[in-house]
């Protein structure tokens, strides 16, 4: 009984799990598909808008600065060109040169000076006190000789203060010359200074070697240590692509990355970087992330909530039905018994009547006798007369108690014991044949010999087989056939087989036949329970009815039970149940 | 007036035997037949019986359906069915479909000798109409 409960218990929790997972996965997985999909869609083009435009940025930007410095040069070579080293030597000639580029560009020239082939200043306009410095040192110098013009990287040089200049080569009759003009180095560094985004969107220049051309000016130290890799791996690109934007991606900490975007200058001199913290150039992208994740995590809430709630109804509404159904059951089961009691009352009442008839006629018979045959008078002819008498009264008796039998219904035992099964056939066999006699059914038994005893239920057992031959007889009226029972053990079970001859069952009754209140004959034959009695008895002691039928041909019931039956427990509650 | 000429039909050959040695002792005529099929083909031959006995229960063609057939085919023949308790629907039904009357099984002598007397009494009454009938058709056709 406990163990029943526990095994109901365990298929409505499997059953409430099933439903839970079920609803979760039908709801849950299209719900990650879609979300995912779309933020990923959105993702990948937000990604490739923001990369554009950095991209599109600093693209720009070198390109001015690369005009910027184009431009710077070609003032100083027209300078160059058109005057020539005799006039330039002329520091009063140089200063109103100079005087006139500031007209023109504004600070961006500092100063210009002329250093001869031996690094000697040998003329100097600004507001340095540069005259006569001798350069022959100077790294830029060496680069400068050698090359037709030249701007340099950014150095402190004599000054003391960081700047870049901008050299032209000429020649002269002592050999080369150089002219060469000081770039300020606060208006180049705006210049850069001015791409900004954002709170942490800034840029920088390096030259080939790391160095910073321009100062950094809001990037957190942190930072800039962590970018050096980058930086190198940038530069390392000089020779292969100084014309592309290189796009890179790193982690500077645990928590935030940057992107670099980076762009050559100069030809491969130098390389403008623009960084910037990635959670900021991807603000609105994780925005929409985090609603994006919100209204998951809201529907995911939603959906567990549902399944739960749902998984609960049913299954409650599915206990509720299963116990109606057992109740239901027990009732179909009791009724249905009360009605083949009734049935067998009925068919014995019968049998009984015909012999009790005959013997009352006999005994009338020999009462007209006596009327002609002189038996003398006295005791004994008194004597017969009473015994005849007695024959007629005690048969009216018999009468009487076959009238009562058919109006009484007891409570049939289910007590579980030893049953040979062959025995118990037999006597079905024998109190149907008279049944089988009127609608000229004969019957035969195939029984194997020595099967072992079943613990059932004796009268349960009856019932369904006292059904099943009930049935194939019916089946089988008025135009007769035979009706076959046999019994069998195969491996572990015990199967017996009632066969008929009879109308058979149509197809599309076939699986209706063991429903409750499915019957096919005429209202008030059948109360349509029988099979579906048969079903759940057979059913409770752990075997099998199945039913075979071909129609005109007939029908054969199998009924199969398990020889180690371990039913006693549910036995006991039934019993229990219709004593109660 | 005439014996009355009495079919018994029953599948109980002892109880056929035994009626019809006690009913011929009441001075009745008594032919014996043990099943439907059997009545009818006697009935078939023999135009003088009066009425059948039917019991209700018998293999093969049972006595309702005997009995159909006896009031389609001998509509003059009167029946009393037999039957036992169980049957005792199927004795109505009979009584619907035509039947003289019914009567339980172990039946008692006096009454079955009493109902066999009413059913010949009507029967003769029926027949005694049909011969005037005839009379007054013929009378009729002969212009009187």
């Amino acid at each position: 009984m406990s163990n029943n409960t526990q095994l109901t218990e365990h298929y409505y929790r499997s059953l409430n799990r099933n439903i839970i997972l079920i609803i979760f996965f039908v709801s849950i997985i299209p719900l990650i598909i879609v979300s995912s999909t779309i933020y990923y869609q959105f993702r990948a083009s937000y990604h490739e808008k923001v990369y554009d435009h950095l991209r599109e940025l600093v693209d720009s930007h070198t390109r001015n600065i690369d005009h910027f410095l184009q431009e710077k040069l070609g003032d100083i070579r027209f300078l160059a060109a058109s005057y020539g080293l005799d006039k330039l030597q002329d520091e009063a000639f140089l200063q109103s040169r100079l005087a006139a580029l500031q007209k023109s560009y504004g600070q961006d020239f500092v100063d210009l000076g002329v250093i001869n082939a031996d690094g000697e200043q040998i003329a100097y306009a600004g507001r340095f006190k540069l005259a006569r410095a001798d350069y022959s040192d100077a790294d830029w110098f060496r680069r400068a000789i050698d090359r037709e013009y030249y701007i340099s990287d950014v150095f402190l040089g004599l000054r003391g203060i960081p700047h870049f200049i901008v050299t032209v080569r000429s020649s002269g009759k002592d050999g080369y010359w150089i002219l060469r003009a000081t770039i300020d180095f606060v208006a180049f560094t705006t210049l850069v200074e001015n791409i900004r985004l954002g709170q942490t969107g800034f840029a920088f220049i390096l030259n080939n070697r790391g160095e910073f051309q321009t100062t950094p000016i809001r990037g957190p130290s942190t930072d800039m240590m962590a970018s050096k890799k980058i930086y190198t791996e940038f530069l390392a690109k000089s020779t292969d692509s100084p014309d592309q934007v290189h796009i890179a991606v790193k982690a500077v900490s645990s928590r935030h990355k940057n992107i670099y975007i980076a762009a050559f200058l100069k030809k491969g001199d130098w390389l403008l970087v623009y960084q910037q913290r990635m959670a900021e150039a991807f603000v609105d992208l994780n925005r929409t992330f985090t609603i994006t994740t919100i209204l998951m995590v809201i529907g995911f809430v939603g959906i567990t909530i549902m399944a739960f709630t749902l998984s609960k109804t049913v299954v409650r509404r599915v206990a509720k039905a299963d116990s109606e159904k057992q109740l239901m059951r027990k009732t179909v089961v009791e009724s249905g018994k009360m009605a083949s009691v009734g049935e067998l009352a009925a068919g014995i009442a019968h049998e009984i009547n015909n012999p009790v008839a005959i013997m009352v006629e006999e005994a009338g018979w020999l009462g007209d006798l006596m009327e002609d045959v002189d038996l003398g008078e006295g005791e004994n002819r008194a004597e017969f007369e009473r015994a005849i008498g007695q024959i007629q009264t005690q048969g009216k008796r018999c009468k009487e108690i076959t009238h009562k039998l058919l109006s009484f219904a007891r409570k049939t035992d289910t007590t579980v014991e030893d049953v040979e099964i062959n025995e118990l056939l037999e006597e079905l066999v024998a109190l149907s044949s008279q049944r089988a006699k009127y609608s000229m059914v004969e019957i035969r038994t195939d029984f194997q010999e020595n099967l072992p005893t079943l613990r059932v239920s004796t009268a349960e057992l009856q019932q369904v087989f006292f059904n099943l031959i009930n049935n194939a007889i019916d089946a089988m009226d008025h135009d007769g056939g035979t009706l076959t029972i046999s019994s069998r053990q195969i491996d572990n079970d015990l199967v017996v087989t009632v066969s008929d001859t009879g109308k058979g069952i149509p197809e599309a009754n076939l699986d209706r036949i063991f429903d409750p209140f499915f019957t096919t004959k005429p209202v008030g034959k059948g109360t349509g329970l029988g099979l579906s009695i048969c079903y759940g008895i057979i059913e409770k002691l752990g075997g099998k009815l199945e039913v075979e039928s071909a129609v005109e041909k007939g029908t054969t019931f199998s009924v199969t039970i398990p020889l180690q039956s371990n039913t006693g427990g549910q036995d006991t509650q039934v019993s229990n149940g219709l004593n109660s | 007036m005439i014996t009355p000429l009495v079919m018994l039909v029953d599948d109980e050959a002892p109880f056929v035997e035994t009626m019809t040695k006690r009913l011929k002792k009441r001075d009745l005529d008594v032919i014996a037949a043990f099943s439907g099929r059997e009545a009818l083909e006697i009935l078939n031959k023999n135009q003088n019986i009066d009425i059948v006995i039917l019991d209700v229960k018998m293999p093969g063609m049972d006595g309702i359906e005997t009995l159909k057939e006896i009031r389609a085919r001998f509509p003059l023949v009167e029946v009393i069915m037999l039957t036992a308790h169980a049957t005792v629907e199927s004795a109505i039904e009979g009584m619907k479909l035509g039947a003289f009357d019914y009567l339980m099984k172990p039946c008692d002598m006096g009454q079955l000798i009493g109902k066999v007397n009413e059913a010949v009494r009507k029967k003769r009454g029926h027949e005694e109409k049909i011969r005037e009938a005839h009379v007054k058709e013929i009378l009729t056709k002969r212009g009187f």
